[in-house]
This record gives structure tokens, sequence and C-alpha cells, in this order.
């Protein structure tokens, strides 16, 4: 390649509200392994929670925004399985909802080039190794979004094989639901803390003392459920993970 | 074309009938449960049990992915052409001895029902297992008005004699185990054996030894059907018992109540739909027993043949172009058994005969989105439903589609807006600027919320006010940091610009 | 308006004129790629694993079988349809009661028999499945239903691969029964056991010319 890809990071509303470090760890990874990382700092949210709780009037103004402020880049990537989700599958409905082929058809074109961390990586940049070190016990779960939605496949898998000293232990039941589902998870409280639970008990039972994922909402609710039973287990995103070296590891 | 009626209204199904509405919404229903223990257990191991079986099978043919494509596109064909099928399937079958009856709704079914078991001189009938005449509510309605039904499926014997309700489509008594049906068997049936074990073979024999005299004497029996083919007038009922053989065969009258959806237009759309719901509903290659009848066959079988066409709500779930996919449905309940929500609360929870994805999409269609508004929202859209449809209906996008419909539907009644509307329009106005979203995020209010301190332990949240009260109640939230990943980045930016300076 | 007419009136209002009608693809498998052995191999590997007994046998040792078969299960009284072919019965005892069924049995004649004897229509390989069209070698549908024992011939020339070979050579105008072993039910907490209603036993005879 004769010159750097260039990458137009969407950090989600989320990662740069609470979990800043993911976008952090995100533009590490991106920019170790060559590219040019642009933040537009036009961008705030892709409306996911808006559309799936049923705002969809609501929500055209936020398709309208995140397609305005990416739809001049090749590439856009973002650390969340779910929103990259929302973006391909739904905010070309959203539009053609509203009246307006025109933003549809653009918001098609800029979900083209948008991508989730891991297929990224993986089927754009072609890397594997991305020269990280991480010296945990650590079992994934790779969210349904990334899993179904988007067909990820064992994208984050083969990324975190190839990290020096992690070692890999399956989830077991790892493709069920963790319970978080958006507004799901304050409106059938009691369901998704069953779902929790179960989960729960299939991360302890792998003996990791890291549980990572693509998704930094359903890390939040796992990750909650962990501390406040004082589990001993921490939740990683997969991007901190593979921003890691052995020199920060010192 | 000018003095033509003006086109009808979609009807809803009726309210006050039948079984599509719960008394309590998702949430609530939910709640009682997930506290039976119990009932996680059953449901857990059985949903699990049937998991297992399905893949295998599944992935056995080869060509799944190609028998689904085949299903969908038969069911989106039927449907673009539904009038034309059902008016050629009143054809064939009143050519072959058959009557066929037409019903708006669950009350005109209820009463052509009657009428016609009444006409035969006879109080009784006997039930194949029927997800149309329990949406009906059909037993309730023949009972007042002196007749007595008898379900002959185990599972729904199983509920009819606990006085209980159906919670699974294939399998109405999914939340009782052996042992459960034990204690209910010695209570509930005269004469039988006390030593009564409780396992599986002789709970099944116990209902033999019930039903047999049942069946042998019975005149009249009411079915649903699986499929009807438009081409020839057949009608076929998919079981695995022989329960359904007894009632298509030993009585005069059968009575066969039908939703309008079932129809598929010719003998070969059968090749594709007998692969794909065994396979996904029993997890077997092929149910023990398929019977198909075309009107009455002379000196074979009932001698008086009736088809009973079910609308109820269906045009209604027909005229919405995304919703209509939910007519798909074959009713195999796959999409019930890998439901993470619909394994931990079963199907009473969903207050409908539809539980589980399928029914969250169909019940609030069928009735009219406000009287199931609770539905749509039981789910985590994780997709797991869509994956294992047979005929591929999408149901994480038809949630969302409802969702959208029932916060349409509470605008346009004009009441004040719920704090969640109010929440979301305020957070969709906020965050279409990205001005206001970087002031919103810096803002000591939003800041203060979130970040209540009655807990020190760092990093974290132990407890926030409502709603999110419903968050803290199990799961520590994260405390918002110092600085945004916005702020790190313009620090970034202004650093670099600095150094190249 | 009638039910129907109004029934009809909103199915054209919800759809709407001019709905475009989809294609149906059917590129699933319509024909198996089993020679008529293999098939047949198949089919009874099948069958048996849904807990129905497979024998196999040619023209010469079929008489005597059904003899054993009978034999074996005690059998006292059998049923059989008025065209099972002349010689199916060479090899049953004197002992055993055989009724032929002209349609004038009654429910509670057949309900006091031990055991049914037809061919069968077609069977389906893949599946373990045969199905009955009430054809004069398979009788009218209950005689199949109330005996506890259902003794079927599958001439091996009836075999079929798939389940789309199978129903072409159906007649949907006949009134059909698709049985894939014996009566079986999964209502239990899901666990498959054998034997509710209809016969809980399942002899299947694989027929060969030779």
């Amino acid at each position: 390649m004769d010159r750097r890809p260039r990458v137009a990071l969407f950090v989600t509303c989320l990662v740069d509200t609470l979990f800043p470090d993911v976008g952090r760890s995100t533009v590490t990874v991106l920019e170790r392994l060559g590219c040019e990382v642009v933040f537009p700092a036009e961008q705030t949210c892709c409306g996911q929670a808006h559309i799936n709780t049923g705002y969809h009037r609501d929500a055209v103004g936020l398709v309208r925004r995140f397609v305005a402020t990416f739809e001049g880049f090749d590439a856009v990537v973002a650390p969340s399985g779910s929103c990259i989700g929302s973006i391909r599958h739904q905010h070309a409905m959203i539009a053609a909802k509203a009246g307006d082929p025109a933003l549809a058809e653009r918001a098609r074109a800029v979900a083209a080039r948008a991508f989730e961390l891991s297929e990224y990586l993986v089927d754009q940049l072609g890397a594997t190794d991305v020269g990280a070190a991480y010296p945990h016990t650590v079992t994934y779960h790779p969210t349904c979004h990334s899993l179904r939605l988007l067909g990820v496949g064992d994208k984050p898998l083969a990324l975190l094989r190839h990290v020096r000293g992690l070692k890999l232990v399956e989830l077991p039941n790892q493709d069920q639901c963790c319970g978080f589902g958006g507004t799901f998870a304050v409106k059938n409280a009691d369901t998704s803390v069953a779902m929790l639970a179960d989960k729960m008990n299939d991360v302890l039972s792998t003996g990791a003392e890291v549980c990572a994922a693509s998704d930094s909402s359903c890390l939040m609710h796992i990750g909650g459920g962990l501390s406040r039973l004082r589990a001993g287990v921490r939740t990683v995103h997969l991007a901190e993970i593979l921003a890691a070296t052995e020199d920060a590891a010192k | 074309m000018s003095n033509a009626q003006p086109p009808p209204a979609p009807i809803h199904a009726p309210a006050g009938v039948g079984m599509l509405r719960g008394t309590r919404t998702f949430p609530a229903a939910a709640r009682l449960a997930l506290a039976d223990p119990q009932l996680r257990h059953n449901l857990g191991h059985a949903t699990a049990t049937i998991r297992d079986k399905r893949a295998n099978v599944v992935a056995e043919a080869a060509d799944w992915a190609e028998l689904r494509d085949a299903g969908q596109a038969i069911k989106a064909a039927t449907m673009a052409a539904l009038d034309e099928h059902l008016v050629r399937l009143e054809q064939q079958l009143s050519a072959a001895g058959g009557v066929v009856h037409w019903a708006s709704d669950a009350d005109e079914a209820n009463e052509i029902v009657t009428r016609l078991v009444r006409a035969t001189g006879h109080r009784e009938v006997v039930k194949v297992k029927s997800m149309a005449t329990q949406e009906i509510g059909l037993n309730e309605a023949l009972a007042q008005a002196g007749i007595d039904a008898y379900e002959t499926d185990l599972a729904e014997l199983i509920v009819q004699l606990g006085d209980d309700l159906p919670s699974h489509i294939l399998v109405p008594a999914i939340h009782r185990n052996r042992a459960e049906i034990r204690n209910l068997f010695l209570r509930t049936i005269p004469d039988i054996d006390p030593g009564l074990a409780d396992d599986p073979r002789a709970l099944a024999a116990a209902a033999r030894h019930h039903l047999r005299r049942r069946f042998l004497s019975a005149k009249v029996a009411v079915s649903g059907a699986n499929f009807a083919i438009a081409e020839t007038g057949t009608l076929c009922v998919v079981e695995s018992e022989g329960n359904g053989r007894m009632c298509l065969t030993l009585p005069e009258t059968l009575i066969t109540v039908m939703g309008i959806e079932k129809v598929i237009p010719s003998w070969r759309d059968l090749e594709v739909f007998l692969q794909l719901l065994p396979r996904s509903s029993t997890g077997e290659r092929m149910n023990p027993y398929t019977s198909l009848w075309t009107g009455v066959h002379a000196g074979d079988g009932p001698q008086s043949v009736h088809l009973v066409l079910l609308d109820n709500g269906r045009t209604s779930v027909l005229a919405d172009e995304v919703g209509r996919a939910a007519l798909h449905c074959i009713r195999c309940s796959a999409c019930l058994n890998v439901c993470p929500v619909y394994q931990r609360t079963g199907g009473h929870a969903y207050g409908s005969v539809y539980p589980g994805p399928i029914g969250a999409i169909l019940s609030p269609q069928l009735t009219g989105i406000e009287d199931n508004a609770s539905l749509p929202y039981a789910s985590t859209l994780c997709g797991a439903c869509y994956d294992v449809c047979p005929v591929k209906i999408d149901i994480p996008s038809i949630l969302v589609h409802l969702r959208a419909e029932h916060v349409e539907a509470q605008r346009e009644r004009g009441v004040p807006p719920t704090p969640e509307a109010v929440a979301m329009a305020a957070a969709a106005w906020t965050m279409a600027d990205a001005g206001r979203w970087r002031r919103a995020q810096r803002s000591s209010r939003l800041a203060r919320l979130l970040g209540r301190r009655r807990d020190k332990t760092q990093g974290i949240i132990r407890s926030l006010p409502a709603p999110l009260a419903a968050w803290t109640g199990a799961r520590d939230a994260p405390r918002p940091p110092a600085e945004t990943f916005r702020e790190w980045w313009a620090a970034r930016e202004r650093s670099e610009n600095g150094k190249a300076q | 308006m009638t039910a129907r007419e109004a029934t009809l009136a909103r199915i054209r209002a919800a759809v709407g004129s001019a709905a475009p009608v989809p294609a149906v693809p059917r590129d699933y498998r319509v024909r198996g790629d089993l020679e008529a052995n293999a098939a047949a191999q198949l089919f009874a590997q099948r069958v048996a694993e849904y807990r129905a007994t497979v024998h196999h046998t040619d023209r010469r040792g079929f008489a005597a079988l059904i003899g054993t078969i009978l034999a074996g299960a005690g059998v006292t009284r059998v049923v059989v349809p008025t065209g099972l072919p002349a010689g199916w019965l060479a090899g049953v005892a004197d002992s055993v009661m055989v009724v032929t069924d002209d349609g004038g049995l009654t429910t509670e004649d057949l309900d006091g028999v031990d055991t049914v004897i037809t061919g069968c229509a077609v069977a389906i390989a893949e599946t373990g499945t045969v199905v009955l069209d009430a054809a004069p070698d398979q009788g009218r549908r209950v005689i199949t239903l109330l005996p506890d024992h259902h003794v079927c011939v599958v001439p091996a020339e009836r075999i079929v691969t798939t389940v789309p070979e199978g129903l072409a050579l159906l007649d949907p105008t006949r009134p059909l029964t698709m049985i894939s072993g014996p009566s079986a039910t999964s209502d239990i907490e899901l666990d498959r056991v054998e034997g509710v209603h209809g016969p809980r036993r399942l002899d299947v005879i694989v027929l060969t010319a030779a």
C-alpha cells in the first residue's frame, strides 16, 4: 500500500462519555498498524437506542448528523458491533420512513464503508497479529449483534490468539445473549438480570481474570453485575487488549 | 367502480373472547415467572433438550438454506394473492364434498362451530391440538352452549386437567415436569393406577388408557390445520401421538378451524414445509404422523367435513407491509426454544396463546398494538429467533417496527408524553448537534445525576435514582471519567500542533 | 355483506391490487443421488432410528417372515385390507384369526384386533417414512390406527430418497397417512417416548424382488 489508510473513528456516544480508554485504545491500535486516524468532532450518536426503543422520528436527526459527518471518508471504524449493526441495518430504514429517500441512499453508501473494529483489522487491513501483549487469562463473549447482525465470526478470536502472553479460555454458551438489550436492561430489568446471572455463571466457570467483548454496552452490563458481586473478574474491551504492549505491562 | 363500496377498514381481534391479551404487562408477568425456581428449571431443561435436537437434524440437511429461501418465498407469494388462493381452496374443497365457512372474528368462528356441533345432535367433541381454536376461546364458547370439548394431545390434556394455560406452541405443558404431571394425573383422572410411575412412558400410557374410550365413541371432532392446499382442497395435520389420526378418522363429523394465512398454493409447496417443519419443531427428520384429507372420502373417515376460515385480525396484519411477515409463521416454535427471554420467563408471561418471539410480533398485531404494547419490548433483539426461523421471518426488525408503532400511537393519542419520551426527545435534540452534546457531556447536571457518590468505591456507582434505579438494583454503574474521549482527543491535537510549531 | 365477502375485501384492501408476487426459488434438492440399493439401506436405517423394527426379505422368505413376526408378538387376531396380495398370509399359523376389512368392521371390532398387515404407496428413505394412500393393499385409514401393532410391507421399488420425490408420486386427493416410526410424544420435558395413541409397535418389512 503506497498510502496510509485514512480512517474516521466513530467513537460512539457511550465510549466518548463513559469509556474513553476504549476510544484511546482504538486509536492506538489503528495507528500502530499505520493508519491515519481522524476524529470528526461533529459526531455524536448513531441513534441506536432511539431506534430500538421505537423513537424513529427522533432518530432522523441523528442519522442525518451521522451521515453528514462521515460520508466524506473511505472508511469509518467503531469499537462497537451494535452501533455498526444499527448503521448498516437501520439508518436507511429510518431515513426512508421519514420520507427522505435521498438521505436513505446516502446512509446506505456510508454504511457500506463502516466497520466494526475487528472486521476492519482482519478484513480491510489483513492483520491478525497487531503486536499486542496481555499476560492474562481471558474469556471472550461474542455479543449478539457482532455475532448475528454483522457475522464477524471468529475474527475477534483470531486477533486474541495472536496477543502475546494471553491465555484464551472458551466461554460456555457464548452465543447466549447477556441480557443487556439497550433499554431492555431497564424496562425488563428482572429478565435482564436473570440472563445476566447465567452469563456471569458461565464467565466465572472459565476461571478467567478478564471477560472481553467488542461492545462497551454489553460489557457495562456484565461488568456491572460482576462488580456488584465482587466476583473478582474484570471486563475489558477487545480494543484495550489489542492496544496493550509489553512496555505498558511493565 | 364509482358506486363500489369503500374498502373496509382492517379489524383487530375483538377483546373479551379468546386468548390474545394478558391481564398483566410483560415485565410484571415475567417478574412472577422468574421467581419460580421449578418453572425456571423445567424450562431450562426442556428448551436445552430441543435446541440440541433441532441443531443436529438441521445440520444434517445440506440444503437447509435453500429450503428456507423457498419457504420464505412461498409464504410471501401466497400473501400477495391470498384472496385468490382462498377462493381456490374453497372451490376445490367444496367440489370434494366439504363445506367452507368464513369467520371475520373469534365470535363468528365460535358461533359457526357451535351451530355445526349442535346440528349433529351430540354434546361432546374431541379436539386435536389447535392454536387457532385456543386463540378464539372455542372450548369456553362450546362450554357456554353446553358442549364438552376434550383435548386429546398429551400436553393439552395436561393443561386442561390442571385448569392451566398453555405456555408453548408445540408443547403447551412445557412448564410442567414429570413429577408434577404424575401428581396431576393421580388427582384428576378417575380409576387411575395409584402406583403410576413418573417416567414419561408410563405417563403417556396413562393418557392412552384415559382417552381410548373417548376416541372410540366420539362422533364430532374439531381440529386445526397446519396447511391447506388451494390447488387440491387438501387439508394437512402434522402430529406425533396419533390422537390427531383418531380425531381425523373415527368421528362422523370433522370441523377444522384454520387461520386464513395457512393456505399454500400448490401440492408441490408441501414438499418444502414437510421438510422445514418437523426439523424445526420437534427436532425430528419427520414427525410420526401426517394426515392429509381432501373433503369427504367415501367409506373412509368423517362423512361430514367442514372448514372454518378465520380472520380475527389477520387482515390487519396483512395490511402492514413490514409486519405482515408474521403471518408466514408455520408454528414450529423454534424461536421460543432459542429465545433467551422465553427460556427464563416461559410462555405465560406473554399473556397470549402465542408466546415467545413470534408471539411478541403476532399478538400485538392481531389485537392492535396498544392492547399488547409491552410485548414488542420483551426482547433484547439478540437475533437468535431470526437465525432459526424456517421461513426467515426477521423478527427483530418487526419488533423494532412495532415499538415505533407504539410510540406513534401514544403520540397520536395526545396523552402527556411519558418521561421516557421526554428523555428520548431531549437526548435526540442534544445529540443532533455536536456543540450541544459537548456541553451536555460537561454539564454538572449530567455528572451529578450519574455520579451521586453514595458509595466511594473508585470508578463505580452503586445506586442511581429512578428510572436508572432499575439498573443499579443488580448492577453497578460506571462513574463518568474526568475526561471524555473528545476532550482527550482535542488536547492531543493541541499538543501535537504545538509540537509541530 | 357476508363474512366471506368482507374477509376477501379486507384482504384485497390490505394487499393492494398491484402487489408483486415474488418468484419462488427452488434450489433445494429434489432428486436424491442414491442408487436403489443404497436408498433401501438408508430407509431401513432411518426407520430403525425411530424405534421401528426393520426386516429384510425377498419373495421366498417373505411369507415365513410374516408368520414369525406374528408368532413372536403373540398375535391372535389380525386384520388385513381386501386387496392384500394372495400369499402374504401363507405363513400365518392356523391359530391366528385373520379378519378382512370390507368396510364393515366397527371401531369396537378393530379395537379387539392385535395386528394389522398392509402394503404401502411410497416410502421415503431420508426421513424413514412410509405413506399409505388407502389403496386396496392398505385399506381404510382406521385399520392401521386402532390395532396396537402395524406390520407394513415396503416393496423396495417403492422406496425413494427425498421428500419431494415421495410427494411427487402421490395423489393428494386420496386420503394419505405418512408414518415415521411408531406413535410418539415429546410432551413431557421434550423427552421423546414411543407409544401413545397410534400403534405402539411398527414392524417394517423391506421386500426385495430377488
